[in-house]
């Protein structure tokens, strides 16, 4: 691949030419499966293989555990066979041949595997014998996360995966050297948010020496002036050693005092006062009269099934640990993980549907959980996309309002007030049309809390008694509204009205309101959500940076 | 029958952005999809309903299950009732086309009323079922980026059905904004 000339502001993988992925691509994407076969195989293999290699080159001497009996047919492993019939160097060739195949098969795939960014799209062409060709429209960017698991944080590599909208429209770069994901994903952003190329950022010219330099993959380093190969060894482990410890997010890009802080205490206790508590207690208590009782096939069902849930306390935790949240200039960073670590980039514009929400455990310390809806995160991978969406694993009512106020930003004058009285508050405080006593009807226990707002183009909704919601939709990305009645709530003369947005956890419904209310809700949210979108520009980011 | 308390409650949404050549396409009040509709429906609950007590009979008196029986019967009263409510069930489906949204209804027990911002429709669909098709009917379909909005207007006359979905993509065209 040859290095644009002049250094434009735009880094050296976003410069319209098609590059490469990290050499160690192949082997963290399947290799590693290849090698730990390979190691399992000779593992086993061991002893007869000194057996054999002793009886081969010194027949004289005698092995340690006596003279190994051959039998000379192929009934016993394929070993004796193979010595026994003087097959050792064609065994040993195939092997090799069998390697270099396999070796070469790899090398090919990652040859064939490239990547470009034009002004308009991100382009990916892979395969040797079906070739694919995506390409993602930068207009159309939902979200960027870069992962970096254990393995590939070793060699210094990053996974780059660039949401867009649609079910399966993800498109993967894996895997990219650690710090030419940052950078391109700066680019993409950059490129994305409708400001031309030409505009050069200040933090453009600044990294983008230490950009090319760190250039150990898909770009041809720079030939003239290498310095000796010791000291290129020393710097590369250095810079490993450095990005490891490194904290997730840069703090130099980030306005530290908008950072979410989680102590550890913190992040531990929210685990254990979780949900999946109770399961584990259950289960806790159903092996521990199983084991009373002798009914020991119990055991079977329910060790599995404190194993999961143990495990899934695990990850939450681990998943938490080193959180960081910031707002930068092409949208909202997130950043977490303590071994393999994943961080994400939000563009502006981008969330459809923010929920705060706070577990009846919770509310003695005053923590809320906050999530988000965002378009193109895909169902098949529920795992990944749970943690996607969770923007604030366990944070104050203070921590909430900061994170609204990044993933909101224009609206968070408007929105300041009815967050007090929308975390905990009832009844018709500040701005919120609340719902009749005669939902208790239907809602015993929450009837207090429900209520809607509609506020600087956002509609908030609180509900929850166990659960305490508080929902915010910006209507200028909301898909549909709905109200609804059945024969109860028509008896009550009530109606539940609920905003689609895309999918996500978040499922912003009020269940109950004075059908009056309803419709008054009903008709401001449909006229201000067509005004929202049609002056939306908030998806063009940039534009106004340019001209 | 035109519902007082909804037809109330829809005063024409925003009119600030709607100029006269947009003013074109909207509905002065809601308009009803084909009474033929009813047909397509009775259709299919005299199918459906048919097939279950059939069994449930037939088990009933091979097996010399009582209860079967009596759940057959009791399937059988269902549906004619439902049956018989089909007039009004049709009737209470309506449409109705703002200058920035399509607002749709249906429902006399479980009301339903949903309002699509006509620039967040993703595609519109025509279907046609065996027997709508033999009446000249089809349903139309209006897919966003939310599976939940779940809005579709049967029982139009194909022509109608044609010339609305031409009509609703010009103007999602015109109003694209984003996701």
């Amino acid at each position: 691949m040859t290095e644009p000339a002049i250094r434009t502001p735009i880094g050296p993988l976003a410069d319209g030419e098609w590059h490469r992925l990290h050499p160690a691509s192949p082997l963290l994407r399947g290799g590693l499966v290849l090698i730990a076969v390979l190691g399992f195989v000779l593992a086993n293999l061991r002893e007869r293989i000194v057996e054999v290699f002793v009886l081969f080159f010194a027949p004289g001497a005698e092995a340690p555990g006596g003279t190994p009996d051959f039998g000379g047919d192929w009934a016993e492993d394929p070993v004796t066979g193979i010595v026994a019939h003087g097959l050792l160097g064609w065994a040993l060739l195939g092997l090799l041949v069998v390697v270099a195949l396999v070796v070469l098969a790899f090398w090919f795939a990652w040859r064939m595997h490239t990547f470009r960014v034009t002004g308009e799209a991100l382009e990916v062409r892979s395969g040797i014998l079906f070739r694919s060709h995506r390409s993602a429209r930068l207009d159309r960017i939902q979200g960027i996360n870069i992962a970096r698991p254990v393995f590939a944080r070793l060699f210094g590599a990053a996974k780059l995966d660039v949401s867009v909208a649609g079910q399966s429209g993800n498109v993967d770069l894996s895997y990219l050297g650690s710090a030419q994901a940052d950078r391109l994903r700066g680019d993409l952003l950059r490129l994305a948010s409708g400001a031309r190329r030409q505009e050069s950022g200040a933090t453009g010219d600044a990294d983008a020496a230490d950009g090319a330099g760190a250039d150990d993959a898909g770009v041809a380093p720079p030939a003239s002036g290498a310095p000796s190969v010791v000291d290129r060894a020393g710097a590369v482990v250095g810079r490993r050693v450095d990005e490891f410890l490194s904290p997730e997010l840069d703090p130099d890009l980030a306005p530290p005092e908008s950072v979410v802080r989680l102590p550890l205490p913190r992040v531990i206790a929210s685990a254990l006062l979780g949900g999946s508590m109770i399961w584990f207690v259950a289960i806790i208590v159903i092996i521990v009269v199983a084991l009373t009782t002798g009914t020991l096939w119990m055991l079977f069902t329910f060790v599995p099934a404190a194993i999961g849930v143990v495990s899934y306390l695990w990850s939450r935790i681990t998943g938490s640990l080193r959180y960081s949240i910031a707002g930068t200039r092409d949208g909202v960073r997130i950043g977490s993980g303590l071994l393999s670590t994943a961080n994400q980039t939000i563009p502006p514009g981008r969330v459809h549907a923010i929920e705060a929400s706070q577990w009846l455990l919770w509310r003695a310390f005053g923590w809320w959980t906050v999530r988000v809806n965002v378009a193109g995160q895909s169902v098949a991978q529920a795992g990944d996309a749970a943690r996607r969406t969770l923007v604030l694993p366990v944070g104050t009512a203070a921590d909430v309002r900061r994170v609204i106020g990044l993933l909101a930003p224009d609206a968070l004058d408007d929105l300041a007030p009815l967050l007090d009285a929308g975390l905990a508050g009832t009844g018709p405080a500040t701005g919120f049309t609340s719902a009749p006593r005669r939902a208790a009807w239907i809602r015993p226990f929450s009837w207090r809390r429900i209520g809607i707002a509609v506020e600087g183009g956002t509609a908030v909704l609180r509900s929850g008694w166990l659960l305490r919601r508080l929902a915010f939709v910006p209507l200028a990305r909301m898909q549909s509204v709905a109200v609804a009645a059945g024969p109860v709530r028509r008896g009550l003369r009530l109606e539940s009205l609920r905003i689609h947005t895309v999918a996500g956890p978040v499922a912003p419904e009020v269940p109950a309101l004075d059908r009056a209310d309803a419709a008054a809700a009903f008709t401001a949210i449909a006229a201000e959500a067509v005004d929202r979108a049609l002056r939306d520009r908030s998806d063009r980011w940039g534009a106004e940076h340019a001209s | 029958m035109p519902d007082p308390e909804h037809a109330a409650s829809d005063a024409p949404a925003s009119d600030a952005p709607a100029t006269d050549d947009t003013r074109a396409h909207v509905d002065d009040d809601w308009r009803r999809v084909s009474p033929k509709h009813v047909v397509v429906e009775v259709v299919g609950s005299v199918i459906g309903a048919g097939i279950t007590v059939a069994v449930l009979l037939v088990v009933g008196s091979w097996f010399d299950l009582p209860w079967a029986t009596w759940a057959g019967i009791a399937v059988g009263v269902i549906a004619l009732v439902s049956i018989a409510f089909e007039p009004r069930r049709v009737r209470s489906i309506g449409y109705r086309r703002r200058a920035d949204d399509l607002v749709f209804r249906r429902g006399i027990m479980f009301q339903r009323q949903v309002a699509v911002p006509y620039g967040r429709m993703q595609l519109v669909d025509i279907t046609r079922g065996p027997v709508s098709r033999a009446l000249g009917l089809a349903d139309l379909k209006f897919v966003t980026a939310a599976a939940s909005t779940a809005v579709t207007l049967p029982g139009l006359p194909l022509d109608d059905a044609e010339r609305l979905r031409d009509e609703l993509v010009a103007l999602a065209e015109t109003r694209r904004a984003g996701l």
